[in-house]
């Protein structure tokens, strides 16, 4: 497949206070991005289970994103934390079964940075394009 | 029990058994042009119709508008639809109203579900193909997720009448003095000896040089007097335990253990516990400490009360005030503006004025911020009773024999001069108390970067704070004068009638709650909650929540390694049922 017709597929689980409402600003602002991502409202980013992101990876997405509130501004004190350090456990697992780590970012946005929200879906998304489809659904259908 | 009364049940979903297949009704909103000028709505409607469940898929102008929600409240009873999806805008919009038009269709109001296909679509995406592509595959999650959904109900918990109200300062005693006017038990609790606060250091206050001692001492007996009202000297809050409509606080004697401590029942908090006075001697250059000439406004207070100016024992020939000490000082870390020292200064500086006619007085200042009420006028009035304001920023304080130097800057002339003066006095700013750290993770209050308590947003819950049913009121939130203070109070009193007044208060239904069967006790939940929700019952062993505490962000869900502990709304099936969808 040539990096042209190729478009990535990118589930973001988004915190219900800070990503999603900044998403929902870069609507309000009409600030274009690509239409790679879909997104799955949640009420905090600590409670985006490992599992999630694996799933979303072996269905089909070539990229996952997870979106949060900055350090020091969760909703619920230490979500984001949380998320943190889930995702690097869960990078590491990647790495280990020699999948790849890169596929999913991790980032925090808060409710006023639509700006930042647009300009991550794009680049993750020229990122996910370069690199080519993800090899993980293959290698796991059974 | 709360917990018990939810039904603890997945949705039961088997194929080919029509009778318990969910009915769901899809609604795709054009929002005008907004939504329907990038995506072809009738596209939607038809995919719509082919996904499993939905019965009735149809598009409108305008969903929120009467007739959009007509149309889901006459499919919900005519179809006997027992699901909805609306796909328009952002459900931070109108979840609450879809919600509402659900529950008149006999639709549980949480058996709903909103796809984003404006602010998410429509709006970010120009390409009519591919945002009408997209909004299909975000209608089809929804889809998915309300195949899933459980009903849940509103749910309230009963208030135990009654305040705490932590400190003894005008705000909390006026705040306590509402609350028990209104009916309700108010328990204040005082770390010093004596009600009154900061305010009963003071002797006339500004704008109308009103005697303290003519108003403090009958609000101090009013509070002492009244039936209703439980005054605790001497006495601080140990510790903290429930939530809004039923906190349970102890009070302990200073230096006293636990133990012998009074556990209060309440239904709100309301904390008034003030500020420290900024100590001048952070600020060296002024001689605070060293010289005697050297004096704070709260000192002049006193000698102004007791009439006596004299130092070493001689009347001042020339008294300086010098505003703005530890405040507006970003060398200190006190950015801010004090609030008060403007004021406190032009007051003083009258008063020095009408003792000792024949003293010079000036006033080396920054700006002259002489707002609210009678402000301005009562800055002219000390301006013309002789006093002399002199723009200046005042860089040291040095003795020379009895008297002492002020070397200021004259920011107008912009040269350096040095003036005598018998009597310095340093207008001396508020900053947040020493134990504001303690009050703070006694009550889990967040704190402004200048380190009073936050209010929950600055200009409409400027009482309010992120813990529900705890409420600020005076200088403990920002630095304030007197009627601020009692203002704030009184706003933080008639917040806090609120829950006391209607007997119960709302708490969220997508709350966590745990499987008995699965749950092994491990108690990972109750290490990971920020809020005490899940705790290990020791007669079963097994974790089990309480729904009030519970807020519903799903951390112990994450952490529990038999998935034992669920959030209801977004249960891992749910989720799972979506990524499956967007990932697809």
């Amino acid at each position: 497949m040539s990096d042209t017709d190729f478009e990535p597929k990118i589930v973001a689980f988004l915190c219900n206070w800070c990503t999603y409402t900044g998403a929902d600003l870069a609507g309000t602002s009409r600030i274009q991005y690509p239409p790679n991502v879909r997104i799955i409202r949640l009420m905090c980013s600590g409670s985006v289970d490992p599992t999630y992101v694996l799933k979303a990876l072996l269905d089909g997405a070539d990229g996952v994103l997870i979106g949060g509130c900055h350090p020091g501004d969760c909703h619920y004190q230490s979500g984001n934390y949380k998320a943190r350090r889930r995702v690097i456990a869960l990078k590491e697992i990647l790495k280990q079964a020699g999948m790849e780590e890169d596929r999913v970012w991790l980032r925090w946005i808060s409710a006023s940075e639509g700006q930042r929200f647009a300009e991550t879906v794009a680049k993750m998304t020229e990122f996910l394009k370069e690199k080519g489809p993800s090899p993980m659904r293959q290698k796991w259908a059974v | 029990m709360i917990e018990s009364a939810m039904p603890n049940r997945q949705p039961a979903i088997e194929e080919g058994d029509m009778g318990s297949r969910p009915r769901i009704g899809v609604y795709i909103c054009h929002c005008g042009a907004n939504i329907a000028s990038t995506v072809d709505v009738e596209a939607v409607v038809e995919f719509a119709k082919t996904l499993p469940g939905v019965v009735v898929a149809r598009h409108y102008t305008y969903m929120c508008s009467e007739p959009g929600q007509a149309l889901i409240k006459e499919d919900g009873a005519k179809l006997s639809l027992d699901r909805v999806v609306v796909a328009s805008c952002s459900p931070r919009m109108h979840e609450p109203t879809f919600r509402a038009a659900s529950q008149e269709g006999g639709v549980n109001p949480y058996q709903f579900e909103m796809a984003n296909i404006r602010e998410q679509c429509s709006w970010v995406h120009h390409d009519p193909d591919e945002a009408t592509a997209k909004a299909k595959i975000l209608v089809a999650a929804a889809v998915a997720k309300a195949y899933r959904l459980e009903p849940l109900e509103d749910r309230e918990v009963g208030v135990t009448p009654g305040a705490v109200v932590i400190g003894g300062g005008v705000a909390g005693m006026v705040a306590a003095l509402d609350v028990a006017d209104a009916g309700f038990p108010a328990y204040i609790v005082e770390k010093s000896d004596r009600l009154g606060g900061r305010v009963a250091d003071l002797n006339r206050t500004f704008p109308d040089l009103e005697p303290v001692a003519e108003w403090l001492p009958g609000l101090v007996e009013r509070i002492q007097s009244h039936p209703n009202i439980t005054v605790f000297l001497n006495a601080q809050v140990a510790q903290v335990e429930g939530y809004v409509g039923n906190f349970e606080v102890t009070v302990v004697e200073n230096g006293g253990g636990e133990e012998q401590g009074s556990k209060l029942q309440v239904g709100a908090i309301i904390v008034a516990t003030g500020y420290k006075v900024f100590d001048p001697q952070r600020k060296p250059e002024f001689g605070y400490g060293v010289y005697p000439q050297v004096i704070t406004t709260l000192e002049m207070e006193r000698r102004l009360a007791e009439g006596d100016l004299s130092v070493n024992g001689k009347t001042p020939e020339h008294v300086v005030f010098i505003k703005c000490v530890g405040s507006r000082d970003k060398q200190l870390g006190n950015p801010y503006c004090s609030r008060v020292c403007c004021m406190i200064s032009a007051k003083q500086a009258q008063l020095v004025r009408q003792a000792l006619p024949d003293a010079r007085v000036t006033v080396f200042y920054m700006d002259v911020r002489a707002f609210g009420k009678r402000g301005e006028e009562f800055y002219d009035e000390a301006r013309r009773a002789g006093v002399r304001y002199r723009r200046g920023n005042v860089s040291e304080v040095y003795r020379r024999g009895d008297r002492v130097v002020v070397r200021v800057e004259d920011t107008f002339l912009q040269r350096t001069l040095e003036v005598e003066a018998d009597l310095v006095v340093l207008a001396v700013g508020m900053e947040a108390r020493d134990d504001a750290d303690e009050v703070a993770a006694l009550l889990k209050l967040p704190r402004s970067a200048d380190g009073f308590f936050l209010e929950a947003h600055p200009k409409l819950r400027p009482v309010d704070t992120a813990m529900d049913g705890v409420f600020l009121a005076g200088c403990c939130q920002a630095p304030k004068d007197i009627p601020d203070t009692v203002a704030q109070a009184r706003a933080a009193a008639a917040s806090a009638l609120i829950p006391l007044l209607r007997g119960t208060v709302p708490v969220i239904s997508e709350t966590a709650e745990v499987d008995p069967e699965l749950c092994a006790g491990c108690g990972m939940c109750v290490e990971v909650c920020p809020f005490g929700a899940p705790a290990l019952d020791p007669l079963w062993g097994v974790s089990r929540v309480n729904a009030v505490l519970c807020k519903g962000c799903g951390a112990c869900a994450v952490t529990c390694p038999s998935k034992a502990i669920q959030v209801r709304h977004f249960r891992p099936d749910q989720i799972l049922a979506q990524v499956d969808v967007l990932a697809g």
